[in-house]
């Protein structure tokens, strides 16, 4: 009898934070819409978003959607939503964190606030810069006016980024242009407050027949708690390219929610690759609207995590006219007592003929404890298409490993090798080099793997 | 080189191998022939160490070391080498990397610095010369969507690479055409030495014109029942295995 009053205390304790942390944001919009430039356009925008907010809430696992993912643990904290400036970050600090190898433009948040002296934007024939800068610039008013919050879904956690969010990346590259290098946004979480709420709001619109290239990383410098709820939009129109890669490597007390939101026009080519290493819960929302004939959409990931990490992909296809191509291949290696999820729906719409939409998930569960949960939904409505999906959960080749003890390789590194291999030859469609040797050799350290050759 | 005594050993409680007596030492040439069943791969599985098989009594004794307490790994790195006769397919290492691999496992064992790159470089052009393999090979993945003969010239290829003590080949000759078949044979050849051995597994007689043994012993049930020089694989090929079989029976 005793233990069952316990347990019922402890529910309603996390149902009060959860309530906490939705009050606590609630009562501080008023204060915060004051602090704000009245001109920046959003307002009407962000009252509508906390109304939202404040009816959608967090998500439960009682949405179809977060079935497997439970925000109970991270929500709990008590979060500083508007952290002081912090300047004293320097280069040699985060030099790590970036691919610094090759010549690229960058966008750097120290605590959510634009760091000028760690970046570098350009508005010279491509504009890379910050959205608070762009939303007070009458220059950039028909963008945002035609793209801001244009294709993310009402959802609580998507409200509640519109209701607050104040900066991130803006990136607008104009017709017929090439972003001559790529662009990494990157946003650090360095500790000054106990526990800290982040909401990054990025905007990306490629013109017709541009080209970009974006790396994003999400990285916490402390153990205190971090939870980022970030927002990007990306639009990419008739021939455009986009090739994004995020990098989710993250501290063990980081908390990463990810949504991501993508329209393409005819013959547009867009890849999303998400490398998810570390982090305590991460959840990447990412969904590809096509709006046009002949266009492909790529999404790929690679999953490695272990100890109780928690990661969650989320992916939709939306397929509304004809001649167009979805690919996606997610693999993941799930140590300790990870948990993983995959969750990738594709809609077929009727008018959507000749649609190809291919979408695999293999998983290797390195350790008995350690948990997956797949799900493919498939949603056709047309009848003239080819569309096929696997799901793949395992343990490693025994014959396999066999092999390689016998050729002298130890067993773990036999393991590793294998693990490697498998996760690697979703690397194959990266394009940026730096970056593929970058994730090859996280992959490498991911696994405890010394390998005999250089990557 | 290598001692087998009474070698009893099962898969799943099931007796495949009945009291096998064996005994190779350097410079020789043995070959294990017998009908399918026989329990000719187990025994050559038996001897690198597959963990599916128990070794129910009897010893293997590998330059003068038991060899069952020992991981694979470990008897490869004391010199024991099995040309598998179904190589796996693992996508996503390349050859070279799988070589590389393997090479510095081995001189890790044994206590020494990784392979300098030049070096490896010329161990990799030089062997790979040997046995005719192409240089768009060995960016391939390990064994994936290769041929039959592909395979089987990989794994000699590993051989030779890792300059094993004995070599254990199972029905290397199995898939090959009769041209792979002659590479293959031929690098074998090269590769023998007054210090090392090789225990070839084979059903059929053809290997033996290309890879001359000095021994031959007959299989069947799980004991060796008949043991000769290489006129025996012409018998064996001639009349086939049931004689031996009566003679056993009498």
């Amino acid at each position: 009898m005793q233990s069952l009053t316990g347990t019922v205390i402890l529910i309603f304790e996390i149902e009060t934070n959860k309530m906490e942390l939705k009050d606590k944001l609630i009562s501080s919009f008023l204060a915060f819409e004051e602090s704000l430039d009245p001109d920046s356009g959003l307002e009407s925008l962000r009252n509508e978003a906390i109304k939202d907010f404040e009816t959608l809430g967090f998500p439960t696992r009682k949405d179809e959607n977060w079935k497997y993912t439970s925000l109970n643990s991270v929500l709990k904290h008590d979060y500083s939503f508007f952290p002081e400036k912090e300047d004293a970050i320097e280069y040699r600090d985060i030099k790590k964190y970036l691919i610094h190898d090759i010549d690229t433009y960058d966008l750097v948040f120290i605590d959510g606030i634009f760091s000028s002296h760690l970046s570098q934007t350009t508005h010279d024939k491509i504009d890379v810069c910050l959205m608070s800068s762009a939303l007070n610039k009458e220059k950039y008013r028909p963008i945002i006016e035609n793209y801001y919050n244009k294709i993310a879904p009402k959802t609580g956690l998507n409200s509640l980024n519109t209701a607050f969010a104040r900066e991130g990346a803006f990136i607008h590259i104009d017709k017929n242009k090439l972003a001559d290098k790529p662009i990494q946004i990157i946003n650090f979480a360095t500790g000054n407050e106990s526990a800290l709420l982040l909401q990054p709001r990025n905007l990306v619109v490629v013109d017709e027949n541009s080209h970009v290239q974006i790396i994003e990383r999400h990285q916490s410098l402390t153990d205190h708690p971090v939870l980022t709820n970030s927002v990007t939009e990306i639009f990419a129109d008739r021939r455009a390219i986009v090739d994004y890669y995020k990098i989710q490597n993250d501290k063990s007390a980081a908390s990463l929610i990810d949504n991501t939101y993508i329209q393409q026009k005819s013959e547009s080519n867009v890849s999303v690759h998400t490398f998810s290493f570390g982090g305590k819960l991460t959840r990447n929302n990412l969904n590809f609207y096509q709006k046009g004939e002949r266009i492909d959409s790529t999404m790929k990931g690679v999953t490695i995590i272990e100890d109780k990490q928690h990661v969650d992909h989320n992916t939709l296809v939306h397929h509304i006219e004809p001649n167009c191509e979805s690919h996606q291949d997610y693999k993941g290696i799930y140590g300790d007592s990870s948990t993983g999820v995959f969750n990738g729906k594709v809609v077929v719409e009727k008018e959507a003929q000749k649609t190809n939409a291919y979408q695999s998930n293999n998983n290797i569960l390195a350790d008995d404890k350690a948990t997956i949960n797949s799900k493919p939904q498939l949603e056709i409505f047309a009848d003239d298409v080819k569309c096929s999906h696997g799901c793949t959960i395992g343990q490693l080749d025994a014959e396999a490993l066999f092999y390689l003890q016998s050729r002298g390789i130890p067993r773990k590194e036999a393991r590793g090798l294998m693990m490697y291999a498998f996760a690697n030859n979703v690397l194959e469609s990266v394009k940026i080099p730096e970056v593929k040797k970058r994730i090859n050799k996280l992959i490498a350290s991911k696994l405890e793997v010394e390998l005999g050759f250089n990557l | 080189m290598l001692k087998i005594k009474n070698l009893h050993a099962s898969i799943e409680d099931k007796e495949i191998l009945k009291g096998i007596n064996l005994e190779i030492n350097p410079g020789e040439v043995h070959a294990i022939m017998g009908p399918n069943g026989s329990g000719k791969s187990t025994l050559s599985s038996v001897i690198a160490g597959r963990e599916e098989y128990e070794l129910t009594d009897g010893e293997i004794i590998f330059e003068g070391e038991d060899l069952n307490e020992m991981d694979p790994e470990e008897r490869a790195h004391k010199g024991v080498f099995l040309s598998f006769q179904y190589p796996v397919e693992i996508p996503g290492v390349s050859v070279t990397n799988f070589i590389k691999t393997a090479i510095n496992a081995n001189r890790k064992a044994h206590g020494k610095e990784d392979m300098p790159a030049n070096d490896m470089l010329k161990l990799i052009r030089e062997k790979s010369e040997m046995l005719e393999i192409d240089r768009k090979f060995l960016s391939r993945s390990l064994n994936e969507g290769f041929s039959g003969g592909e395979k089987k010239r990989n794994e000699i290829f590993q051989m030779a690479i890792l300059d094993p003590k004995l070599s254990i080949l199972d029905e290397t000759d199995s898939g090959l055409d009769i041209d792979a078949l002659k590479v293959v044979a031929n690098g074998v050849n090269k590769l023998r030495r007054e210090d090392n051995a090789v225990l070839l597994i084979t059903h059929y007689q053809r290997l033996l014109d290309y890879i001359v043994p000095d021994f031959v012993h007959v299989l069947v049930d799980g004991k060796i029942v008949k043991s000769g020089g290489k006129e025996l694989a012409y018998e064996l090929e001639e009349r086939g295995y049931d004689w031996v079989k009566e003679e056993k029976t009498v």
